[in-house]
């Protein structure tokens, strides 16, 4: 990925010298700290046991649970560029639950229900996630993943909702 | 024996979580460096202990948290609590919920406010500005959002200036975040 790219910019298509523009500008610190987080969500240094790809399909999940297809397209080129191992590029698919395999229903599982309704999350959830063989740190990061998106989705569907502001 | 708060309330709770947080004698020189740990101040809460086990992120978390929150100029400090309430009452949790209702009521020394809207949600009888800023917190939070360019035009005619606006749409998409992580990896209890 492009140093610099800003993903929520380019998704917003913030015009340069917009009135928007303008006013972003003064969050500017905001934003780059948002395309920070989103690179070490989504790409990390060390990716523990949630691979870039693993990261990027669930990611284009979640996009596609908050009804956002610019996040979609962004997250499927993620994947694209991951090298999309069969097994990866699955997760992605909303109708897949994870199949025979218990690690992936169980990250599938928790995924959708954190994105779309955490109040319904409980500690027998955190349980589910165990029993299928994943560690504390990786649960953290899953959480991380789907938390940090929700967030960039959001930020973004706001600023969307700005730019028809006179 | 403690026990888990279920209601919204303004008395901030415990938090116990689920997963164990980082212990500090064997946390690496990244994560010390992320949780800003030095000599003289090893205090760090159970919560940032937890998201020290994902140290990349948090490294940018806790400047993002804390510019979004209390950076100068644009909303006050008080309505970008109140957008941290509408998100975490959405997502219900309870002890963001407390923590920031709690904050807001310190800011504005009143307990009106959040009083009527732990009761009534959107509905609460608050002035025009607030009912904008929580209905557009509240609605934005949804999954998917439910936020319209109707609820956007009714923040231009409570008042807000566009600052304003984007520090609305920073606070509560922050908590969307926040709330994910506070209400999945752990629970709020009260002795």
């Amino acid at each position: 990925m492009a140093e610099n790219e800003d993903v929520v910019a380019a998704i917003v298509g913030i015009e340069p010298g917009s009135t928007l523009s303008e006013t972003v500008a003064g969050r500017a610190d905001i934003m780059a700290l948002t395309q920070q987080t989103h690179d070490a969500a989504l790409t990390p240094e060390n990716p523990g046991g949630l691979s870039h790809a693993e990261r990027a399909a669930l990611a284009l999940r979640i996009a596609k649970i908050n009804d956002q297809k610019a996040f979609e397209d962004h997250f499927e080129a993620l994947l694209e560029k991951a090298g999309v191992p069969e097994s990866a590029a699955r997760m992605a698919d909303i109708w897949f639950d994870g199949g025979s395999d218990m690690r992936t229903r169980a990250l599938i599982r928790h995924v959708d229900l954190v994105a779309h309704s955490p109040k319904d999350a409980t500690r027998h959830d955190i349980e589910r996630l165990r029993e299928a063989g994943i560690g504390d740190a990786d649960i953290v990061r899953l959480s991380e993943l789907v938390a940090f998106v929700s967030y960039q989705i959001r930020v973004a569907v706001g600023l969307q909702l700005m730019r028809g502001l006179a | 024996m403690s026990k888990t708060v279920h209601e919204f309330t303004t008395d901030i709770p415990q938090w116990k979580p689920y997963v164990a947080p980082v212990n500090l004698a064997d946390a690496t020189a990244e994560q010390l460096e992320a949780l800003k740990i030095t000599p003289s101040n090893t205090k760090v809460s159970d919560y940032v202990l937890v998201l020290a086990h994902d140290v990349e992120t948090l490294k940018h978390r806790s400047p993002l948290f804390n510019g979004v929150m209390y950076n100068r100029g644009g909303l006050s400090r008080a309505e970008r609590e109140l957008g941290a309430v509408g998100a975490s009452m959405v997502n219900r949790c309870i002890y963001c919920a407390a923590v920031h209702a709690n904050r807001y009521n310190q800011l504005t020394k009143e307990t009106d406010v959040i009083a009527a809207i732990f009761a009534d949600g959107v509905d609460a009888q608050i002035e025009p500005r607030l009912k904008a800023i929580l209905n557009f917190a509240v609605k934005l939070s949804k999954c998917p959002s439910d936020a319209t360019v109707d609820d956007m035009a009714a923040l231009v005619t409570a008042g807000l200036s566009k600052d304003e606006i984007l520090d609305l749409i920073l606070s509560t998409a922050l908590f969307g975040w926040a709330n994910r992580l506070m209400h999945t990896l752990g629970e709020p209890v009260e002795e």
